[in-house]
């Protein structure tokens, strides 16, 4: 069963629950999305002021995960869920726990950012920051939007684009220890943006996790920790079989 | 070598059913009142060693018909529930296994139903014997006028399982004993059936069924009239005597369909809409209305 139509229940109170717990879901989304966005900008354009605001923003991020975690428990105990009802509160459970987590990583771009500021700026790795930035950013953007739509299609972009972003950091990382081997004494600086680097690239697994769940979701298939083209293969034997 | 077989009540089959092979929609002329592309069975209702092997099934009281079409199996020592909103024949179809459609009138049954290989509505079935090996709990419990210990020697006896009273005395303590009785009602074995909490008369019940070794078991929601401890009970019950028995249970509680149940049969306007898996039909089911009954879209 491919759709999901959370306002048709028999209870009225059951639906708007559901409604609720999507709604709280994107909201918080869309708070973790601005945080990437604020942590990258904060370093590309060393804005001290703005890293602090994403680590005050830090704390209302934890907040909604408790909240989340509540109504999901309450959804349990309450309404007993089946089916696409049950995957539904157990997605969101895993998935504000990859949002929270991209919180984190947005936090410690942040703190980057800062010391950055102190040490002065690195000479090099700007550029790859912004490129890989710009990815996950896409990615995290993407995931959000495959779960609000429900959409598969999506997620699995987002799934094989995640292993990209993988390659990407690792040819970045490469060159930066090539350029610290040269210049010693720039090591304290360039770490900085390594740090960073390393937080986007966690940012980009926890994206492909959540797209991971809406698959589950939709599909009722759990394809965590398979490769690409088993996933692939496999939804299409779901969607096929129909 | 096959029986067409009908109740004895009404007019003569006019199908030959090709042997085991499910075919499509036996509607009267002029008689089709379901759609039959969107409710064909989906999901795997054949197993490879079946106790029951039901095929095509219909079931008509009077004109109106209230199983369409049914084929299954049931396995042994299989745990099967089934589910499904009210009218929508899962009781009906439950009561064929053993006949139980007999008493009522206007009924008449067609299709193929076997039990080990035999045809149960075939003229050959004694149903005295077919009831003792296909047992039956009711919804309500509704234990004999008469004591405890009566109430579950009483099949031993009718059915002449036993000449000694150390024997009946036997059975109806190892009967009571698996019915997880034994302890609350051996020291007042003489005390009306109907003295007995709602539970305990229900697992008096369960004792009565049992004490004549029968083969399956079926139960027609056997714990709605019953409180939600006396229900684990029972449920606890069907967990133990699933090692031993064939079970078949009609259930409108789903969450109880999924703790007790092996596989999950979904019934819908008189159609078999799904068999599978109890773990999947509650998690991952293959049909939409399947999906939308068991999540609360419609009922």
């Amino acid at each position: 069963m491919d759709t999901l139509n959370l306002d048709q229940h028999i209870s009225n109170q059951f639906n708007a629950d559901l409604e609720q717990l999507r709604t709280q879901f994107l909201e918080m989304g869309g708070l973790v999305e601005q945080q990437v966005a604020d942590a990258v900008r904060a370093i590309e354009t060393a804005d001290g002021a703005l890293a602090e605001k994403v680590r005050r923003t830090e704390s209302e991020i934890d907040r909604r995960e408790l909240e989340l975690d509540r109504v999901c428990t309450l959804i349990l105990a309450r309404r007993q869920p089946a089916a696409s009802d049950l995957r539904l509160v157990l997605m969101v459970t895993r998935a504000t726990a990859d949002l929270e987590r991209i919180g984190d990583e947005a936090n410690k771009i942040a703190k980057m950012a800062i010391a950055l500021n102190e040490d002065g700026a690195s000479p090099r790795g700007y550029v790859e920051l912004r490129h890989i930035a710009a990815r996950v950013l896409k990615l995290v953007n993407l995931a959000l939007d495959a779960f609000a739509r429900f959409d598969v299609d999506t997620a699995k972009t987002v799934v094989r684009d995640d292993s990209l972003v993988d390659q990407e950091y690792r040819t970045a990382i490469r060159e930066l220890i090539t350029y610290m081997m040269e210049d010693p004494r720039s090591i304290s600086r360039v770490m900085n943006i390594m740090w960073a680097l390393r937080a986007l690239e966690r940012i980009g697994d926890h994206a492909g996790n959540i797209a991971e769940h809406v698959i589950y979701l939709v599909h009722g298939m759990d394809v965590r920790h398979m490769p690409f083209n088993e996933m692939e293969q496999k939804i299409e034997q779901r969607t096929g079989k129909k | 070598m096959h029986d067409i077989l009908e109740h004895k009540s009404r007019v003569s089959p006019k199908v030959d059913l090709p042997f085991m092979a499910p075919t499509h929609p036996i509607a009267e002329p002029g008689q089709r009142p379901f759609a039959a592309d969107d409710y064909q069975t989906v999901g795997s209702p054949f197993v490879d060693k079946a106790k029951f092997a039901m095929r095509d099934v219909n079931v008509f009281y009077g004109e109106k018909q209230a199983v369409v079409n049914v084929s299954l199996d049931i396995a042994e020592n299989e745990v099967i529930a089934m589910i499904g909103p009210s009218g929508c024949g899962k009781s009906t179809f439950l009561r064929c296994l053993n006949r139980m459609n007999d008493t009522i009138e206007a009924c008449r049954v067609s299709g193929s139903i076997q039990l080990d290989g035999q045809e149960i509505y075939s003229s050959k079935m004694d149903v005295v014997p077919l009831r003792a090996r296909v047992g039956m709990v009711f919804q309500k419990p509704n234990p004999f006028p008469k004591s405890i210990y009566e109430n579950v020697a009483y099949g031993p006896k009718i059915h002449g399982l036993v000449n000694r009273r150390v024997d009946l005395d036997e059975i109806v303590e190892t009967s009571l004993r698996r019915a997880g009785l034994w302890d609350e009602v051996k020291d007042r074995l003489d005390a009306p059936g109907t003295s007995l909490s709602g539970g305990q008369q229900q697992r008096l019940c369960i004792a009565r069924t049992i004490a004549v070794s029968p083969e399956v078991i079926l139960m027609d929601e056997p714990c709605s009239a019953l409180d939600p401890i006396a229900t684990a009970k029972i449920e606890e019950l069907i967990a133990e005597l699933s090692e031993n028995y064939t079970i078949a249970i009609v259930t409108h509680s789903m969450q109880q369909a999924a703790r007790v149940s092996h596989r999950t049969a979904y019934f819908h306007l008189g159609k078999l809409i799904e068999v599978n898996d109890t773990q999947k039909v509650f998690t991952t089911p293959d049909h939409p209305l399947t999906e939308a009954y068991i999540t609360g879209r419609f009922g």
